[in-house]
């Protein structure tokens, strides 16, 4: 059981680090599903949510850290 | 294999694979340090051979899923994972956070086995084994993650994994010839860079698995990475300058 956490705590330390930005990344590309879904017709808006949101997100969290 | 997407590809697996190898092969030299290249090669070996099960394992399952599902998933996992690399990297390049240092991390381990020997000498090479076995898989899996994650949307499996073994056998070729941590190698450097691609290729595929058409194609993972680099760049600008008004 020992050993299945750990594994489990290893594969999720892979992808998360900071919790904040994990949970922004996850926000951002529902928004950006939101957006594809609701406008098909002009999907490239998704993209650009995604893209700018993602940046966003990374510039933010590093300024918050940075003053931690 | 068109060049757009095959050479940030290749070049992503080959800087990523390079990082990894150096801190596995730190590990893998402390080993050696204590207790020579007997135990050190057996457990590389030995965690190498389990990586290379799981890649048989999981290529033909990746084949099953859906092109569009498989684009999102794994482009979701390399935006945090790409992100996660590319926010430590800055931090680090600002000053905000100590540099990983490979020197440090060999005398660490290094003092740790001799600890090991001191209570376990009879059991000295097993552990030793199990030390370099872990390294090679925990970093290894970070590879193994990296090489499908860029190679599988576009059939670059092959070229990708190329790319990293031949990270690998760099490292390993001059950390038999020099037999010290490579301390010389600018780690965060590469990772900076890496993250730079893997936040790229992040926001790339999970686009495609929701169905956007990027302009450009393939040469729209370059213009990614080109905003990705200079929101980086500026942000370490920006904490540097801080941390500088701070300090007077």
């Amino acid at each position: 059981m020992t050993m299945l956490v750990t594994t489990f705590r290893m594969l999720v330390g892979l992808f998360v680090d900071d919790g904040s930005l994990a949970l922004a990344i996850i926000v951002i590309v529902l928004l950006s599903w939101i957006f594809a879904t609701l406008m098909p017709d002009f999907p490239i808006a998704a993209g650009a949510v995604l893209l700018v949101g993602c940046l966003g997100v990374l510039f933010t969290n590093v300024m918050k850290a940075a003053q931690r | 294999m068109i060049w757009t997407s095959a050479a940030p590809a290749v070049t992503t697996a080959f800087l990523s694979s390079l990082v990894e190898a150096v801190e596995a092969m730190t590990i893998v030299l402390a080993v050696v340090s204590i207790r020579g290249w007997r135990p050190a090669a057996t457990g590389a070996f030995a965690g190498l051979s389990l990586l290379v099960v799981m890649v048989l394992a999981l290529g033909p399952l990746l084949d099953r899923i859906p092109l569009h599902l498989l684009q999102l998933v794994i482009g979701v996992l390399l935006l945090l994972f790409g992100m996660r690399w590319l926010r430590k990297a800055i931090l680090r390049a600002a000053g905000a956070i100590a540099l990983h240092d490979e020197t440090i991390a060999f005398a660490t381990e290094t003092e740790e086995l001799r600890d090991q020997a001191r209570r376990h000498e009879a059991r000295l090479d097993w552990l030793a084994g199990l030390a370099s076995f872990k390294a090679v898989v925990l970093e290894g899996l970070e590879v193994v993650f990296i090489v499908i994650a860029v190679g599988v949307g576009r059939g670059l499996l092959g070229a990708a994994s190329l790319g990293a073994l031949a990270a690998c056998l760099v490292i390993v070729t001059v950390g038999f010839v020099i037999h010290r941590p490579l301390a010389r190698v600018p780690e965060n450097t590469l990772k900076f860079a890496v993250g730079v691609m893997l936040s790229a290729f992040g926001i790339f595929w999970t686009g495609e698995g929701l169905g956007v058409p990027w302009p450009g194609e393939d040469f729209a993972i370059l213009v990614i990475a080109a905003l990705f680099l200079v929101v980086a760049l500026t942000a370490v600008a920006i904490t540097r300058r801080a941390k500088a008004v701070d300090l007077t």
